[in-house]
């Protein structure tokens, strides 16, 4: 199957070359790009009329967001791909993309709490967005706890996935129901694709910049995770074939 | 299917079946709440809904673990996949046995309990309506959860976490429907979206959990 389509990359060897050659640079792109970004919001922007300073975190804060909701998007779509065309590096990507965003929806929350606290005068409220968020953290924990408790990869990838499709369906079901729920403290979206914006372009390109960073560096954690995968896979398979000979 | 239906809700009532533990559950449950948060009146009639879904939602995963891994044990469930009913069929059939056993009975006491919890007047008939639209999708979830965990020897605790989060759109559609009849609200629309989801649930999830048998039994 060598006619250049995308799923010639579903091949571990195949993609092993390419992340190799590929990791460095969008690591170090992502590198760049997050320290770039950051430093540029941190210091290089004027404080805001209202909040002072603590708007600043909007820099950690919404990137953060964005890559935790979105590995979850592919970890649905990498899912949809073992399911229905069963390549392996699928699986393991979906894997490798858990505990990343896990720790990037922890980072999202923790951060949040940070700038409540002194703009709404508190850590932490049932809000729709944080609950809806909070919920989500805990799909992902759901998530991995399935991966690490089977221990047959194939049928770990297999029912990892049939989760990850019935929990999609489930976190948006909770998130519109969260916001049936109650309403909340948190704004609304300020950075949107049609006109009339509602930020400055002095806060919304830095935070352009770390928001391009962070996926950068989901992109790089993503690779190098998936590259683990595989190689776990490959020296466990190797010990097999070494106990048997032996 | 009838004789399955037939067959499991037999297993439930005989002895060891476990029928009436989560029931026991659900009691002690509402024994707790008042000894942990105090017995003033005002606080239990206003956290008694809560508490009451709650309740039933814990209840109905403690026997969750049973529903699939009974079988299993005993080499039936590989009888019943070879069987000539399709196995979305069999989940089917077991997630409506489960109801049965604990969901119908948790609704039926769901009432004594509210009193104990000094709920208010207005809100039993909402209470009883909603746990009636919404038990059968935390059975139909559950029997989703139990099939995804069916061949690990440490399933129950993975079931609750992986089962858990699905319940939270049930539970606060449930819960809504019952503070809104407690305060004398419209409840049309949260009791719409409950029975959709149970809808929802009933016509979808039978054919993931039966997936994940199958990848189980593989």
């Amino acid at each position: 199957m060598s006619n250049g389509s995308l799923w010639e990359y579903a091949n571990p060897v195949k993609f092993m070359r390419l992340s190799g050659q590929v990791l460095p640079w969008v690591a170090g792109l992502a590198a760049a790009c997050v320290v770039g970004g950051l430093f540029w919001g941190f210091f290089l922007t004027p404080d805001d009329f209202r909040q002072g300073s603590t708007v600043k975190i909007i820099f950690l804060h919404v990137p953060a967001a964005l890559v935790a909701i979105n590995a979850w998007v592919m970890m649905l779509v990498a899912s949809l791909v073992w399911l229905i065309r069963r390549h392996h590096v699928a699986a393991l990507a979906a894997k490798a993309a858990a505990p990343v965003g896990a720790v990037m929806t922890v980072i999202g929350l923790f951060t949040g709490a940070v700038w409540g606290q002194p703009m709404w005068g508190t850590w932490w409220v049932w809000d729709p967005r944080l609950t809806a968020f909070l919920i989500l953290f805990l799909f992902y924990l759901g998530y991995i706890a399935l991966w690490s408790a089977i221990e047959d990869a194939e049928t770990a990838a297999d029912l990892t996935a049939v989760l990850c499709l019935v929990g999609t369906v489930f976190a948006v079901l909770s998130r519109y129901a969260a916001f049936f729920w109650s309403q909340g403290l948190h704004q609304g979206a300020s950075l949107s694709l049609q006109p009339g914006t509602r930020m400055d372009w002095a806060y919304k390109a830095p935070l352009y910049v770390c928001m391009a960073g962070f996926t950068l560096l989901f992109l790089a954690l993503l690779l190098a995770g998936t590259r683990t995968e595989i190689r776990a896979r490959r020296s466990r398979a190797l010990m097999i074939r070494e106990r048997m000979a032996a | 299917m009838i004789a399955l239906l037939l067959r499991d809700l037999r297993l439930a009532f005989r002895a060891g079946g476990g029928f009436g533990l989560g029931l026991g559950f659900f009691l002690v449950l509402a024994v707790l709440v008042p000894l942990g948060v105090g017995s003033d009146p005002r606080t239990l009639a206003l956290i008694a809904p809560g508490i009451l879904w709650i309740g039933a939602l814990l209840a109905c995963l403690l026997s969750l673990d049973r529903m699939f891994a009974l079988d299993h044990e005993d080499g039936s469930l590989d009888l019943l996949a070879t069987a000539p009913i399709p196995l979305e069929g069999v989940v089917a059939v077991k997630a409506l046995a489960h109801w049965l056993t604990t969901g119908l009975p948790l609704v039926l006491m769901a009432p004594l309990l509210g009193v104990l919890l000094n709920l208010p007047g207005a809100a039993y008939g909402w209470l009883i309506m909603s746990l009636l639209l919404g038990t059968p999708a935390l059975s139909v979830i559950g029997a989703f959860g139990a099939a995804l965990t069916v061949g690990l020897k440490r399933g129950g605790l993975l079931l609750s976490i992986l089962v858990l989060p699905l319940y939270i759109p049930t539970l606060i559609y449930g819960a809504e429907v019952v503070i809104r009849g407690a305060q004398g609200l419209d409840t049309t629309t949260p009791l719409l979206l409950l029975a959709g989801i149970t809808a929802g649930s009933a016509a979808i999830l039978p054919f993931a959990a039966a997936l994940a048998l199958r990848v189980n039994l593989r």
